[in-house]
């Protein structure tokens, strides 16, 4: 305080001629500026919430929203989605068998193939799913348990993989490729799809399994080290996880352009669900150039290479066929949400007009309390 | 006196002796030697090392504490150790939920944040000590023999300093010599207390009759004084000469460091503190702490807050251990164990999770809530600095506001505690009538040029603050008078008033008014009559005594005005405004002299050189020499010089030297020439009023030196009174003293002034024998009367006494009052009972009435501030008259109440009383028995409570029933209180009533009160800065008050509390969405929101807007608040933040998360999204979810506010672009590689963007539309008022005022009638009405619906129609 007010050179000027007021003119006064932000005056809208001022606002969302509503609804309802479940839990299940005594140590894979009709042809690009129930994928110990590092190709984190791996990181003392939960659990049932026509013949459908994953992923987020040079030499001093059969680098023997970190299913599995009921796209069915539908009404069996168990937490293994619009799969919700709250809004928008007539003017004797 | 240069070696030795030998005393006393005496000033030697030297440092840190320190001192605040707590907790890696790192960069933020902050400001610390530092002053060089330029921080305790006018003391400095013959300095201590007056300092005495320069050589005395202490005013010590004599040292030789040296060419003084010992430096202390009582609540939704976390923490946990409980001993795949390895058992598990929880939910606590409070705080302060309106052009000042943090307590306030005097008047004091010796002089003319000008003022206002005058220092000191002396004793008005006009020109009129008196003719009359006659007497060599003694009354009436004060005489042209006689006048003198010692035959003792240094102080006495500086103030020379010269003064001497020289017939020209230029300058105003009245009856003051008094008597001339002592004004004694030698009569007079009822009671009882005796008993009862009349025009009395002392009876109380001065333990105590002992047997001689005129506004204030519910008490130290007759003027008391007084002698008759007034006042409506009984009676009562009677109240056994009284008055005043008991009855009613409390005071009587109120406001008025320096808020007018509680104090409130609701909104909403994400996470501690976002949300995304509506909002506009001051009631009660709304915030906070939360669920529900793809668009739905909240609850938007919220999203979407396009690898465990831009491909995403906020917000936009139609509040009426069209709104606020004013002329009843009329003279007198005004008997509601009722068009013609 005292350090801030003495001034002495300033002070001398109009004190030392105490009374003469000419001298006032020159100390600047500290009046405060007239400026509409200083004096908080500036200009402003100010809506006040009424029911006569907010009426038009829920006409107007009751308007928009209800097309809207219809128009998602409609379009989600022209996806044709078939979807299967071949856990195998039930005795009369095609899987049973596999289900019940398949556990990871297994080292034969079981087989089993589950019979199913379409009712509707499936016209244009059909994706190819294994859903899983029931499966924390989103568990936080489980999500922080890979090494992105190591994924992207880096050597040093292949050999060294990050602690977040723990207790994955390390087998026989030496460090796995990839490391982590994640990857320990890779989905590694093998679905094959056959169409049954007619005169009984099983024709296979081509499932074409690039381009299932991002492609930021395949290209930018995973690298194999060294390239895609000779993936076994790269691999060279790292251990397979424990669960998987197979080193990463013949995860795909048919070909090598899918191998090792940039395999697609590989990839796909690491990007972990949300949910604990998620689907994640295994193949895509081209559309056939000609006219025919890409999976025509009709019967078709499931080859199932039964490698994964989820018995034991009570998970769920599915397989589901979608066709896709402009906005993702099948799902109705969000057109009937759409409805829902724009027939709301109206509603709300008819009590409020109701409010303003009765409220906003006079006639109003009839409600009061005595 | 001895300074013959000796061997510095003796003298070193011989001190250092001394020191040993008071090596006891070290501690309670300092000893300063000179540094000249050693080679070295900062030698081993010097026995000034240990103390401080000059250079100050107020900065709290150095380079290299920073850090540390500043990290301690923030680590005080609770909030800051939680944090940091959580981000350690995340370096745990069983429990860790975010990357360690990242986790810390909240707090870290928060904390450089603060850290820069307290930085810049030790810096800017830092640079204006290195500027104060770095100022020069003259310092005396042994080596060079002369004094040399220095930095104030190269100055060290024991050096000499030279100091020159309008120079800045830059130490505490011992006075040793001045330039100025009577060995004083003036300063200007306004940077200390604010006070503007000039105040003399006194060399020390022993150094008093150097006749030549002093010389620092020959210095070689000890100097012992106390230990740097803050008492400003006081100083005690003694010098030790070489001789062995000792001096006492008092305050008046001390000048304290920041205070300016003013009409003295030169001083020189000894440094006694320096830097940090300085008393100015001690007194610094830093801004005062408080916590509003917003916060105070805020707290306890903190609280609440923490337990809510502790719940969802001990929810997650208990669900984590039950989820892992089910899978048994089959681990599941994606139940990964723990680092180590181990199998985790559901329990341990629960518990690491429960930790891991509250890291993920830390945001629940709002981070940043502190420090935007802060910084919204800190804005609120710009703004109301910022307020035109509560700028005061004359004085050039604005509102202060000293205390940062609780500006939105002033919007909540209940009890406004005010001090009259200065705060509710203007302290400006004018005389208005007096009464001498029982015959009273009403000056009449004066009242009606008082009047005229009052109406000038008026006029001339508006031009004057559009003109904008020139601002004003301070209208006591500053403003000489420029009306010729000789004009008074013509009284034509009509001559004065365009003088003034032409003067007014730079000088606002009003000031002018107050000095001016037009004098009551009688008096005047008998004043020169008297005065006259005297001077006959004089002439021909008869004892006054024989004056009739109504006359004499009247000289010594007049007499005491002029000299019983501590008026400090000055002429503002002159650089030494000592008022002397120089040049031509000097000749003039001298020549009479000789003329008059001729006549007279006297020989002149006068040597020659004291004939030169003070001309007029011819008339005194050759004693004079030895009794220099006998007294001033409270000081008295040593002992033996006084009683010597009191043996001296037995001697008889001749009349004729008491006489001045001057004929009368000089007095006409020469002199008034010199008085024009004369200016008063009081430490309280009313006593610059009572020497400007005795000027207009030409009895002026000339001049005031500490030992001498120079009053010029017409026909007499001047006279100079020696003045022997002064006994200074205290509040406990209400009166002060001065005890003068009269020249003309040569007797020892005591001249007292005082409050009325302690100098009533000091008079000497009259003799009631005699005839003198019954005359001077109807003197005191006619002037009782009067003082009761005056009193009840609200004005403030005086009474004058006088005493003579027989030259026995002073000789007896000198030898005590010697003893008191001289007293080392208690010297105050003594010296109170020993002014007590003199003031007896007083001799009434009259008593003056002087106005304080309302300060501008003051009425309408009160009346709008009470409007706005508060209730307004007022405690005064004046008497109850004149209390109570303000308090009718500022329409604190109406007419139509019924005034309780209370004034009891007694415990037990107060309780009696005051129960039995309440009683009787209310029985005609109420049962008598109950005690519910008084609050029906609000509106009807007021109370007046005397300081005796309060004291009896403020007893433990009383008070409960004093409040219940008070609390049924609708206003009261205190008056005769202590400024101990004011602040008693404050803290009564806030501890007791638990209410909030505004006092508002100017003066160092209301520093206790403003300090234990919730807001002490100081009006930084005419009474120094005591008050401002203790307060919270500074104001330049009381009236500023209206502005400040309804306008600032509602914004800053339903501002902050709105922002603090808010932000527990927003904190919940967002945390609680990963709360329920927990349930499809199997309670792992997962979350869908990346940690980025996580953290960056509350700092970065969603910070300015809040930040921006929380500065800038107005929910009812300026005008509208003050116009329709019911809408305060609303901070009053706290309603826009009631503890239910914290809880119904949650709620909302929780639906709106659900919905969040649930409509992304559902939307991707059984798809293929994975957790950062589905987590990121809930994350943007919050954002804009909150974002639209916070639209909703704005009630201005102005561009800053479509900008921040513009700014937010566009941060939000940048942030999120680069962050999930920068590093592939990165981020772990979310990498987010182009997810976003995957995300904005989306139709979805947009599809979920439009839904789901307006889903969130459903509900309370619709509330809000309900509300504002069917159970709007005061302040929405306020605001829809705002919306109006200009004239139907004056038409509604003027239908307001009508009624305001029906109630305060009527009862409650007739008004709801008349509403009612009103209502059905509209034609709309629905039952509605009837039964609000019914519930509510307040008629604010009615008032509503009528406002409803005007609005609708059809009616809006009707309206105004009936009401012009």
């Amino acid at each position: 305080m005292m350090a801030s007010s003495y001034n002495a050179k300033e002070e001398d000027g109009h004190h030392s001629g105490a009374s003469s007021h000419g001298g006032a003119g020159a100390v600047k006064s500290k009046k405060p500026d007239n400026t509409a932000f200083k004096q908080q005056r500036l200009p402003a809208w100010q809506p006040i919430l009424t029911a006569g001022t907010v009426l038009p606002a829920f006409f107007v969302i009751g308007l928009i929203f209800i097309p809207i509503g219809i128009g998602l609804f409609v379009s989600s309802n022209n996806i044709k989605e078939f979807e299967i479940d071949y856990t195998g839990v039930g005795e009369s299940s095609p899987c049973h068998s596999c289900a019940k005594n398949f556990s990871w140590n297994s080292t034969t894979p079981c087989l089993c193939s589950v019979d199913f009709t379409l009712e509707q042809p499936f016209e244009s690009n059909v994706f190819m799913y294994y859903g899983l129930s029931n499966f924390y994928q989103n568990h936080r110990r489980y999500v922080k348990s890979r090494d992105d590092s190591q994924l992207n190709g880096d050597r040093s984190a292949l050999t060294s993989p990050s602690k977040e791996c723990e207790p994955y990181r390390t087998s026989e003392g030496l460090p796995i490729a990839p490391c982590g939960a994640i990857a320990n659990s890779l989905f590694n049932d093998t679905l094959e799809l056959y169409h049954i026509d007619a005169n009984g013949t099983s024709n296979s459908i081509p499932l074409v399994k690039k381009g299932i994953a991002w492609w930021t992923d395949k290209h930018v987020k995973f690298r194999n080290p060294g390239g895609n040079g000779n993936l076994t030499v790269a691999f060279q001093g790292t251990n397979k996880p424990v669960n998987w059969r197979r080193p990463v680098y013949e995860l795909d023997p048919s070909d090598s352009e899918n191998n090792g970190f940039i395999n697609e299913d590989f990839i796909v599995w690491m990007r972990t669900a949300a949910l604990p009921t998620f689907r994640k796209l295994y193949r895509i069915i081209q559309k056939k150039p000609s006219s025919t539908p890409t999976l025509p009404s009709g019967k078709y069996v499931l080859n199932i290479t039964y490698n994964y168990p989820v018995l034991s937490f009570d998970g769920r293994k599915r397989m589901i066929l979608s066709t896709i619009s402009w906005m993702g799969g099948k799902n109705p919700f969000l057109g009937i949400a759409y409805i829902t709250v724009g027939s709301i809004c109206f509603f709300l928008g008819v009590v409020l007009l109701i409010i303003h007539h009765k409220y906003d003017t006079r006639n109003n004797s009839a409600d009061i309390p005595n | 006196m001895a300074r013959e240069s000796e061997d510095p070696a003796m003298t070193k030795a011989s001190k250092v002796k001394r020191q040993r030998k008071k090596k006891p005393k070290e501690n309670k006393t300092r000893t300063v030697h000179a540094n000249i005496l050693y080679d070295n000033a900062k030698g081993e030697e010097n026995p000034n090392r240990h103390y401080a030297n000059n250079e100050i440092k107020t900065t709290k840190y150095t380079l290299l504490s920073f850090l540390p320190k500043n990290l301690f001192e923030q680590f005080h605040r609770f909030a800051n150790v939680y944090f940091v707590f959580i981000a350690l907790l995340n370096f745990v890696p069983v429990v860790n939920a975010f990357q360690p790192e990242l986790a810390l960069a909240p707090v870290v933020f928060i904390l450089s944040v603060t850290a820069i902050k307290d930085l810049w400001e030790d810096y800017r610390r830092h640079r204006s000590d290195q500027e104060i530092n770095h100022m020069d002053c003259l310092v005396y060089s042994r080596a060079e023999r002369r004094y040399v330029e220095k930095y104030w921080k190269e100055l060290r305790v024991g050096d000499f300093i030279r100091l020159r006018c309008n120079e800045i003391l830059p130490a505490d400095v011992l006075l040793l010599s001045s330039s100025d013959p009577d060995r004083l300095c003036h300063i200007e201590t306004a940077t200390l207390d604010g006070e503007t007056n000039l105040k003399q300092r006194q060399v020390v005495r022993s150094f008093y009759d150097l006749d030549c320069d002093f010389n620092p050589l020959k210095y070689n005395s000890i100097i012992e004084c106390e230990k740097p202490n803050n008492d400003l005013n006081r100083f005690r010590g003694y010098i030790i000469h070489r001789s062995g004599r000792r001096d006492a040292l008092y305050k008046e030789n001390l000048l304290l460091r920041g205070c300016t040296i003013r009409n003295t060419e030169e001083a020189v003084g000894i440094v006694i503190y320096a830097g940090h010992e300085t008393k100015a430096m001690l007194n610094n202390n830093g801004p005062r702490y408080k916590r509003s009582k917003l916060e105070r609540q805020m707290n306890v939704d903190v609280f609440w807050c923490v337990i809510i976390l502790l719940v969802m923490c001990l929810f997650a946990a208990v669900g984590h251990g039950l989820w892992m409980f089910q899978y048994g001993d089959k681990r599941p795949v994606f139940d990964v164990l723990s680092p180590e390895g181990t199998d985790l058992s559901p329990i341990m598990s629960a518990i690491y999770l429960f930790l891991t929880m509250i890291i993920v939910f830390q945001v629940l606590i709002p981070i940043s809530l502190f420090v935007s409070i802060e910084i919204v705080k800190i804005c609120q302060v710009y703004f109301i600095h910022q307020d035109m309106e509560l700028y005061d052009e004359e004085t050039d000042s604005h509102l202060q506001c000293r205390a940062l943090n609780i500006t939105e307590d002033l919007g909540q306030m209940q009890y406004i505690f005010s001090d009259k005097t200065g705060t509710l008047t203007e302290n400006k004091m004018v005389f208005r009538r007096c009464t001498v010796a029982g015959v009273e002089y009403s000056h009449d003319a004066n009242a009606r040029r008082l009047a005229m000008y009052q109406e000038m003022d008026s006029e001339e206002e508006e031009c004057t603050s559009h003109g904008g005058t020139l601002p004003r220092r301070d209208s006591v000191t500053t403003h000489g008078l420029q009306q010729p002396h000789g004009q008074c004793s013509s009284p034509p008005t009509s001559v004065l008033i365009p003088l003034c006009c032409v003067l007014s020109t730079d000088n606002p009129s009003s000031v002018l008014q107050e000095k001016d008196i037009t004098p009551d003719p009688q008096l005047l009359d008998k004043v020169n009559d008297c005065s006259s006659q005297m001077d006959f007497m004089r002439f021909h060599s008869q004892p006054t005594s024989q004056l009739p003694s109504d006359l004499a009354d009247i000289i010594d009436f007049f007499i005491a005005l002029t000299i019983c004060n501590t008026v400090v005489v000055s002429s503002p042209n002159q650089p030494r405004q000592k008022p002397r006689t120089q040049g031509p006048l000097l000749w003039c003198n001298l020549f009479m002299f000789f003329l008059f010692c001729t006549t007279w035959g006297v020989v002149s003792i006068f040597s020659r050189k004291e004939f030169n240094f003070s001309p007029v102080h011819l008339a005194t006495f050759p004693t004079k020499t030895a009794s220099k500086g006998c007294s001033s103030l409270l000081s008295s020379p040593s002992a033996e010089s006084t009683l010597t010269k009191l043996d001296e003064e037995q001697t008889p001497r001749g009349l004729e030297h008491a006489f001045s020289p001057v004929p009368p017939c000089y007095d006409g020209k020469g002199w008034n020439l010199e008085e024009g230029e004369l200016r008063y300058e009081a430490e309280s105003p009313d006593e610059a009023a009572l020497v400007y009245a005795a000027r207009a009856y030409k009895c002026s003051l000339v001049g005031r030196l500490p030992d001498q008094v120079t009053v010029e008597l017409p026909h007499l001339g001047k006279l100079s009174f020696e003045l022997l002592h002064t006994l200074g004004f205290d509040s406990t004694r209400k009166r002060m003293s001065v005890v003068v030698r009269h020249p003309l009569t040569d007797q020892i007079t005591v001249y007292t002034k005082g409050a009325d009822s302690v100098i009533m009671d000091l008079i000497r009882p009259p003799d009631t024998g005699s005839s003198k005796g019954k005359r001077q008993k109807k003197i005191v009862n006619r002037t009782q009367n009067y003082l009761n009349l005056y009193a009840a025009d609200g004005l403030r009395t005086l009474c004058i006494a006088k005493k003579i002392l027989s030259k026995e009876q002073y000789a007896c109380w000198l030898q005590r009052h010697l003893e008191a001065e001289t007293a080392i333990q208690g010297r105050e105590e003594l010296l109170f009972e020993s002014a007590l002992r003199l003031e007896t047997n007083l001799h009434l001689l009259g008593a003056t009435g002087i106005e304080d005129r309302l300060q501008d506004g003051v009425p309408e204030t009160i009346a709008s501030l009470r409007k706005a519910g508060l209730q307004i008490w007022v405690l005064t130290g004046d008497k109850q008259e004149t209390a109570v007759n303000i308090a009718y003027a500022c329409k604190l008391l109406d007419p139509e109440e019924e005034i309780l007084t209370l004034n009891a002698d007694s415990q037990v008759s107060i309780g009696r009383d005051s129960t039995e007034q309440i009683y009787s006042s209310s029985s005609p409506s109420s049962h008598s028995s109950s005690h519910t009984a008084a609050p029906f009676t609000v509106h009807r009562l007021g109370l007046v409570i005397d300081g005796r009677t309060l004291a009896y109240a403020l007893d433990k056994s009383l008070e409960d029933k004093f409040l219940a009284v008070a609390r049924s008055c609708r206003s009261v005043l205190c008056c005769r209180s202590t400024p101990l008991q004011k602040s008693m009855v404050v803290k009564l009613v806030r501890n007791k009533l638990k209410v909030m409390t505004l006092a508002i005071g100017d003066g160092a009587n209301d520093v206790s009160m403003i300090q234990v109120a919730d807001v002490g406001v100081g009006i930084s008025g005419q009474e120094g800065m005591q008050a401002v320096m203790a307060s919270d808020f500074a104001l330049p007018r009381f009236r500023y008050l209206q502005k400040l509680l309804l306008v600032h104090g509602h914004w800053c409130y339903s501002r902050l509390a709105n922002m603090i609701l808010y932000f527990f909104y927003k904190n919940a909403m967002f945390v609680a969405l990963i709360f329920w994400y927990q349930f499809y996470c199997g309670f792992s501690g997962s979350a869908m929101i990346d940690q980025w976002y996580l953290i960056f949300f509350n700092l970065m995304f969603s910070a300015f807007p809040q930040l921006i509506t929380g500065t800038l909002d107005k929910d009812v506009s300026a005008e509208t608040l003050q116009q329709l001051p019911q809408l305060y009631v609303n901070g009053q009660n706290s309603e826009e933040y009631k503890p239910y709304m914290f809880w119904m915030n949650m709620i909302d906070a929780f639906y709106q998360s659900l919905v969040c939360f649930f409509i992304p669920y559902f939307a991707y529900a059984d798809s293929d999204v994975d957790l950062f793809t589905w987590g990121t668009p809930i994350t943007t739905l919050a954002l804009f979810t909150i974002l639209v909240h916070l639209g909703i609850e704005t009630k201005t938007w102005t561009w800053m506010n479509w900008l921040s919220i513009a700014f937010s999203i566009a941060l939000f979407f940048t942030v999120a672009l680069c962050y999930n396009a920068s590093c592939p690898t990165c981020y772990t465990p979310s990498n987010p590689y182009w997810t976003m831009q995957r995300l904005l491909q989306d139709p979805l995403f947009y599809l979920l963007c439009v839904i789901t906020p307006l889903v969130a917000l459903l509900p309370r936009y619709f509330y809000r539309a309900c509300q504002g139609t069917l159970f709007p509040s005061p302040v929405q009426v306020g605001r829809q008022l705002d919306k109006l069209p200009a004239e139907t709104r004056r038409n509604i606020l003027s239908l307001s005022r009508v009624k305001m004013h029906l109630i305060e002329t009527f009862h409650c009843w007739p008004i709801r009638e008349l509403v009612l009329v009103l209502c059905s003279s509209f034609s709309c007198a629905c039952k509605r009405i009837k039964t609000w005004i019914r519930r509510h008997c307040g008629l604010e509601s009615a008032l509503i619906f009528l406002r409803r009722f005007l609005c609708s068009k059809a009616q809006q013609k009707h309206v105004s129609v009936s009401l012009n």
